[in-house]
């Protein structure tokens, strides 16, 4: 009888295990196909061919820039919403972090009806003959706008596991709030901010949808490196791969980066 | 409204906090007062009225004289200018700074923070004064939960402060600290004669530390008296059974 049941359970164990592998086997296969069928040889031919490094040097440029302005902007907006208790501030919590769910084509028509040619602001953009779309600046504004949510809900709940008290006690001091911010708060939640800004970065090195509808496939100027592995994917199959190689590389360096910095935080604020 | 002859932190408070309505008068004089009462009566509530971090519907709060909230002459000033020093119970150290960097925080933040050469002089001072010399280098983790609570009254007491807000101040400690503490911080809150408010769910300590001790029950105040009234003419069965369990 008693073996019976322990048989059981272990049937019911393997069982669940079982599942859970079917989707480990399914995550992993395009990536070890990715990287087990790339030769040397052909990675390097493939790094060789004339679009590769634009679109390197570009995606660079355009995520740092774009990753400079979410920290920028985001930081003191994460902050506030984490101070935050009311309706109004749970509103525009969610309003901010809506292009997480919100498809990147749509948010490329979105945009170019913001800031297109004919769009809402053209009225005060043309005029100062400023045209946004089919630019570099367009697509950091499209790296930003998929981007920034990634990073604000990450900031604001570092900010959030600070202790009450602490930016309580602070204040009875005297300090101001600009003060408790810098000295208090981003100390306290550096490491989360880190980690956010890393899941950021790779969120707009990985963009596509809005940059290809907002700012197009012009190599040079608005051809990032997923467009250009798309471009190379009609071209030459050995290119595309390398790419493709490069960006798994970088995204899995970033990947062990937040967890190595998110255990070191876990540790440090767990020791009394 | 100023109560004549009334001396150190004077409440008089009408606020509403979640359920519970909360009506009352305080005056801590220049002894410790401490405030007790059941699980939910208010007393924390109390704390942060005073402190700022609550809004008071009607009342006045003052310290020595000098208005901090006088609803009825649009008086409410705000939290970082009352100059009050608060203990939360766990003494919320900055948990990034050493020591001596708590202290220099907390004077820095001050509206007129002195110059460096006072400052620096400021900050040696309360470091000898609760013997936390041989700890100034040291990160708050790495201290005793007796030593942490001197590092927050060196850190709250540097900035001068009109009066002294514990919340629970020997609750963070284990048994053994507990006795030891005590005696230290009723002496030494004694010596300071700062106005001074204590909340505690504790008998000993309201036994060690007041000079007066006020009963909260539902946010009224239900009886006011030294330790010695009370445990004679307990006014109500928690004051028995508070007065009870010291003994």
């Amino acid at each position: 009888m008693s073996r019976g049941r322990e048989g059981r359970l272990r049937n019911e164990r393997r069982a669940l295990a079982a599942s859970g592998a079917v989707l480990v086997v399914f995550l992993a296969a395009p990536l070890v196909a990715l990287i087990g069928t790339a030769s040397y040889a052909s990675l390097q031919a493939g790094l060789e061919v004339a679009l590769v490094w634009p679109a390197l040097r570009l995606s660079i440029f355009t995520t740092v820039t774009s990753l400079v302005l979410v920290v920028a902007f985001g930081t003191p907006l994460a902050w506030s919403l984490s101070r935050a208790s009311g309706r109004f501030a749970r509103a525009i919590e969610t309003a901010v972090q809506l292009p997480i769910v919100i498809p990147p084509a749509v948010a490329g028509v979105a945009m170019l009806l913001a800031f297109g040619r004919r769009g809402l602001f053209a009225g005060w953009l043309s005029p100062l003959g400023v045209s946004l779309p089919f630019t570099t600046a367009a697509v950091v504004m499209a790296e930003v706008f998929v981007s920034a949510p990634f990073y604000v809900q990450a900031a604001a709940s570092a900010f959030r596991r600070i202790d009450p008290n602490l930016i309580l006690v602070a204040r009875t001091f005297g300090a101001t709030p600009m003060r408790v911010f810098a000295r208090i708060g981003l100390p306290l939640a550096a490491p989360g901010l880190v980690a956010g800004a890393a899941l950021s970065w790779a969120r707009s090195l990985g963009e596509f949808g809005a940059t290809l509808m907002f700012a197009g496939n012009l190599e040079g100027r608005t051809q990032t490196l997923p467009l250009a592995i798309y471009t190379a994917l009609e071209v030459d199959l050995r290119a595309a791969q390398a790419l493709s190689v490069l960006l798994v590389v970088v995204a899995f360096a970033l990947l062990l980066f937040v967890r190595g910095v998110m255990r070191r935080w876990t540790e440090r604020t767990e020791s009394p | 409204m100023t109560s004549q002859g009334a001396s150190g932190l004077v409440a008089r408070i009408e606020a509403h906090v979640g359920e519970l309505h909360i009506d009352l008068q305080l005056e801590t004089g220049h002894g410790p007062l401490v405030l007790i009462g059941p699980n939910g009566a208010g007393k924390t509530s109390v704390l942060s009225l005073v402190l700022g971090a609550l809004r008071v519907a009607r009342g006045r709060i003052e310290v020595d004289g000098t208005a901090l909230v006088d609803t009825s002459a649009g008086v409410d000033v705000p939290l970082e200018h009352r100059r009050l020093g608060y203990l939360p119970q766990d003494y919320a150290l900055f948990p990034h700074l050493r020591v001596r960097e708590n202290i220099e925080f907390a004077l820095a933040s001050t509206p007129a923070a002195p110059a460096p050469a006072a400052h620096a002089q400021r900050v040696a001072a309360m470091l000898r004064d609760l013997a936390l010399e041989p700890y100034a280098e040291r990160h708050p983790r790495s201290l005793s939960g007796g030593e942490k609570q001197r590092v927050a009254l060196a850190r709250a007491l540097c900035v001068e402060p009109r009066a002294l807000l514990l919340d629970e101040p020997l609750a963070a400690l284990d048994v053994h600290a507990r006795r030891e503490v005590r005696t230290f911080l009723g002496n030494y809150l004694r010596a300071l004669g700062l106005p001074t408010l204590i909340v505690t769910h504790d008998a000993a300590d309201a036994q060690e530390l007041a000079t007066q001790i006020v009963v909260l029950e539902a946010g009224r105040v239900t009886q006011l008296g030294t330790w010695d009234e009370l445990a004679r003419d307990p006014a109500s069965r928690f004051v028995a059974e508070f007065v009870a369990s010291s003994r």
